[in-house]
């Protein structure tokens, strides 16, 4: 019983570490992988630019900069992304390769201001 | 106030479904609320810490330290479930039985109940900490309006638990007979949408290939925004622009947590059959 439980517990401590190993054998790729780069930033619980023209059909690398004090969230069902983004601080979102098309996006946290759209060509 | 309440109950009724099918599935097991309380407990003091480190977390990994944390904590999940699944169909015999007669007890509950405290733990924590940070964003602004919101957020709270309650209640009155066979199939439902989100996050990070991004569209028939899109996203892991990937791991947790069930059953049933 007691035995049981000790496994039960170091279980997800084992999946941890192999998680984590898998995860340094990758990383290494990501820079590999980084695709064009683009830029948002935050301010005023708005974003700047509100659309955003993009190339489609390859991997952008998109950094968005949240320059307010107040965290906020990145979502955009359109593009199936999701991140939170603590006030005063960067997030990379990785999307694409795009179809040619609109895809809006919000800041969830303050969806009535932070509005924007990106253009994929 | 409005949209505050939508966005905490999306971010609830996660959590909230999880635990509902989860209390349960365990419902005759001894011992098994006392461990759920502890794992939602855990999971709230988690989601604080994680929330207050978000900027930390999301530096981390050259910017997708977030994206690895939750699909990490989506793959213990997924682990758990799948063991849990095992153990009940493993159990599943025994279980009905006691749930007939209170008289007696199972063997062994202990690992099953651990397990129930990390699941539900890694479930509040996830969903959690996103409120957390919502909430605090709007309790450090200073735009005015700010108890609207919050009373917002606690409405959307309750709505969140009101519907897990719902599921919760609902399957209780589920016939015994079927019962370990349809919690086994929530179970085994929501460990694989919980694999098919571990993908997703991971694609988000670019440490794995879309394989076809998205497979397919659904968003104008069945959107994720709208209720129904919302349950069926939790509940057996949909997802209107899923990437192939997200399918491949979704296939891969449903086929083999169903073998595992059918390994351990079958045996199991020849010795309970008198």
């Amino acid at each position: 019983m007691k035995r049981a439980l000790i496994t039960t517990l170091l279980l997800p401590f084992a999946a941890f570490a192999a998680g984590i190993l898998l995860i340094s054998l990758l990383l290494p790729n990501v820079a590999l992988a980084a695709g064009t780069e683009f830029s948002l930033v935050i301010r005023d619980h708005q974003f700047e630019p509100a659309e955003l023209t993009l190339p489609s059909g390859t991997k952008i690398r998109l950094k968005v900069e949240n320059q307010d004090a107040t965290p906020e969230e990145f979502d955009s069902f359109s593009l199936n992304r999701e991140k939170a983004i603590a006030g005063h601080s960067s997030a990379i979102i990785y999307i694409g390769p795009l179809a040619p098309g609109r895809y809006p996006f919000t800041g969830e946290f303050h969806s009535d201001t932070a509005k924007g759209v990106i253009v994929a060509q | 106030m409005f949209a505050t309440a939508i966005i905490v109950f999306r971010e609830v009724l996660e959590a909230s479904l999880i635990i509902g099918i989860l209390a349960a599935a365990t419902r005759s097991v001894p011992n098994s609320r006392r461990w759920l309380i502890a794992g939602l407990l855990a999971g709230l003091a988690g989601s604080g810490l994680v929330a207050a480190f978000t900027d930390v977390l999301g530096s981390l990994a050259s910017g997708v330290g977030q994206e690895i944390f939750n699909s990490i904590v989506l793959g213990i999940a997924v682990l758990m479930l799948a063991w849990h699944n095992i153990w009940m169909s493993s159990h599943g015999a025994a279980l009905a039985a006691s749930a007939k007669s209170t008289g007696r007890n199972i063997t062994d509950g202990t690992s099953e109940c651990s397990i129930l405290l990390v699941i539900v733990g890694l479930a509040v924590l996830r969903e959690g900490s996103e409120t957390v940070l919502f909430l605090y964003g709007i309790a450090a602004s200073n735009d005015g309006g700010q108890n609207a919101m919050l009373l917002g957020g606690l409405v959307g709270m309750l709505a969140g638990i009101a519907v897990g309650y719902l599921l919760y209640a609902g399957l209780l009155r589920v016939p015994l007979r079927w019962f370990f066979t349809a919690t086994g199939l929530l179970v085994l439902l929501l460990a694989a949408g919980m694999a098919s989100q571990a993908a997703h996050f991971l694609i988000q990070a670019d440490l794995l290939p879309s394989l076809a991004a998205p497979l397919w569209d659904t968003s104008a028939v069945l959107p994720e925004s709208g209720l129904p899109g919302m349950l069926l996203h939790t509940l057996i892991g949909y997802d209107s622009r899923p990437a192939g990937m997200q399918i491949v791991f979704y296939l891969v947790a449903l086929v083999s947590i169903f073998i595992g069930m059918r390994l351990v059953s079958r045996p199991r049933r020849k010795s309970f059959s008198k």
